[in-house]
């Protein structure tokens, strides 16, 4: 697997007077197996830039290449492609519709033309993997939780097994402990499929930690390009300028700077902050 | 992809158009839109093509757009073309088949296909250069004399104007849910038209669920804001009339009275 974005940019109503760049000249990699989070404030370009990785938007400049076939192309399928690229929209509850849970996590599969009973079983799969539990699995979807809904719409994706797998923003509007599972959820998925992810978020205590690589976008150009760890320790105040924060441990961590202490600047989980505190202690 | 739609839509810019008192803009309308139905001949039609080119000038609105909203309703233009150019008795031009085309069919399609066309021009610069909810409070007053025999004018213009906001994010979000469903593979473009309007239901459920929402929320946020209908209710800009809406008024009255004289005394001139 591998997705390469060369150069691409975007306008809104283009050619005419409210013409507005939402991405502009972006480029980057997608390796096997990696766990990328791309972060940027709201209105930064984000979501527009996803939406071009399956072909929901067409580009207007530059090219996007899977598997070494340029997705530009007039002649490449592009209602196949989709299914390859899975990707998780933002409230990605809204778009629920079936009358049981079951037979909405059967539509992506079943749009693969596939059998009825591979259908059922991928349906199954992808519904165990993010947890919900049989019980609810002949419910209407609309009287689940939050959080279940916003699974069961994971699940949807899912059962068209992707080759890489993208989600807008999966934690937006959730209570800290749907969060929580969410991010988890996530975390697992990516272990146990082994598929490049990612993950769209504007905070950065939701990738940090976890995103091997991490994108960094701001008025719809990608300004950063690079782990998590080198961000964070190189551009702290060019971040909080664009309205992005650090995350809480390293801010911990160049406020002690700050005094003299010296706390290490790449700290961002709360263990490795634990760790420095007590070194510095010791 | 549903953004395309300039029928009704607001056009931003600075122009005196813009800034007419809504009023004015709802009158003049109505007047232009009578007056096309005022003369037969010709010499009308200069009149009212001179008042229209003017209007447009002055709106600074690009032709282009205009006439973007023109490609809703081309098929029925079409029809109507096509059924006076055909149906219309008269002297014969040319003639296939079953079908003849008389002298007086072409000039009653002619006739027909501008007066649609600038109707719906004419109505489209309104629109264009008013805001929703300017035009809402114009037709409020304007009607509100019709509130003394109760008829409800506050509450059909707040409907109104609830109805317009909500048209664009009803689009925005039959986008997004479009392109979800696209995503799982859903297919809305290919096949016959039965396999389509099934395969619309995983777009219009979705849709009316957050409709029905959004209607919901918007009503208790009303509630919660005491709304409690049109009596007692103050606006934060009343609407006030200017001099230039005064000028407004007296060139509509000119061009009617234009329209009506001019088209009658250059055919008694051309008679004689
Ligand atoms: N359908 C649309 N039409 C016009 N402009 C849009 C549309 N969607 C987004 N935009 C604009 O494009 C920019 C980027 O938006 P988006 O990709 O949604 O950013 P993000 O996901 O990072 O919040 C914003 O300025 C936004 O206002
Ligand atoms: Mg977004």
């Amino acid at each position: 697997m591998s997705l390469i974005v060369n150069h691409v940019s975007y306008y809104y109503n283009r050619n005419t007077a409210m013409q507005s760049k939402a991405v502009d000249d972006v480029s980057f990699v997608v390796q096997d197996g990696e766990f990328i989070g791309l972060i940027g404030q709201t209105g930064s370009g984000k979501s527009t830039l996803v939406q071009h990785l399956n072909g929901l938007i067409k580009t207007q400049e530059g090219q996007i290449c899977f598997n070494g076939e340029d997705i530009t192309d007039s002649d490449f399928d592009l209602r196949a492609f989709r299914s390859r690229v899975g990707l998780v929209f933002q409230y990605p509850e809204h778009q629920l519709f079936e009358e049981d849970v079951f037979s909405d996590v059967c539509f992506g599969p079943r749009n693969l033309g596939l059998t009825k009973s591979e259908v059922e079983l991928r349906a199954y799969e992808a519904l165990k993997q993010v947890g919900i539990a049989d019980e609810s699995f002949y419910q209407s979807p609309f009287d689940l939780s939050g959080g279940e809904k916003r699974r069961v719409a994971i699940a949807g994706v899912l059962a068209m097994k992707p080759e890489v797998l993208i989600l807008d923003e999966p934690t937006a509007g959730l209570d800290p402990r749907g969060r929580d599972e969410i991010l988890s959820l996530i975390r697992k998925l990516h272990d146990q499929n082994n598929i490049p992810i990612i993950l769209v978020s504007h905070s950065m205590d939701d990738v940090a930690e976890y995103a091997v690589s991490l994108l960094v976008m701001h008025d719809g150009k990608l300004v950063y390009d690079d782990s998590p760890r080198n961000v964070f320790a190189e551009h702290r105040t060019e971040l909080e300028e664009m309205g992005l924060s650090v995350p809480e441990v390293n801010k911990i961590m160049h406020l002690l700077r700050e005094k003299g202490i010296p706390a290490p600047a790449d700290a961002i989980t709360i263990k490795e902050g634990v760790e420095a505190c007590l070194e510095i202690l010791r | 992809m549903l953004r395309d739609i300039t029928l009704g839509q607001y056009y931003q810019t600075e122009s005196v158009l813009h800034r007419l008192d809504p009023r004015v803009k709802l009158m003049g309308t109505l007047v232009f839109l009578i007056s096309l139905f005022l003369f037969q001949n010709f010499t009308g039609y200069i009149v009212a093509t001179l008042f229209l080119v003017s209007m447009i000038a002055l709106s600074r609105v690009p032709v282009s757009f205009m006439f973007k909203g023109l490609k809703a309703v081309i098929i029925l233009l079409m029809i109507t073309v096509l059924i006076n150019l055909f149906a219309t008795p008269g002297e014969t031009v040319v003639s296939f088949w079953k079908l003849t085309i008389t002298k007086e069919g072409i000039y009653t399609a002619l006739f027909m296909m501008f007066r649609l066309i600038y109707l719906i021009i004419g109505s489209s610069i309104m629109t264009l250069t008013t805001t929703p909810g300017n035009l809402t409070d114009g037709m409020e007053k304007a009607l509100s004399p019709l509130s003394h025999i109760r008829v409800p004018v506050h509450e059909i213009a707040m409907m109104m104007s609830i109805a317009l906001s909500f048209i664009p994010i009803l689009l925005d979000e039959t986008d997004k849910i479009m392109k979800a469903q696209m995503a799982r593979g859903a297919d809305f473009e290919s096949g016959n038209i039965f396999r389509r309007v099934k395969n619309m239901v995983p777009l219009l459920v979705p849709l009316f669920i957050s409709a029905f929402r959004r209607a919901n929320d918007l009503a208790l946020a009303m509630e919660a804001r005491c709304y409690r209908g049109g009596s007692g209710r103050t606006k934060m800009k009343p609407l006030k009339y200017h001099l230039r809406d005064l000028a407004g008024y007296v060139i509509l009255a000119v061009y009617l009275a234009a329209i009506i004289v001019v088209p009658r005394v250059v055919d008694k001139i051309f008679v004689q």
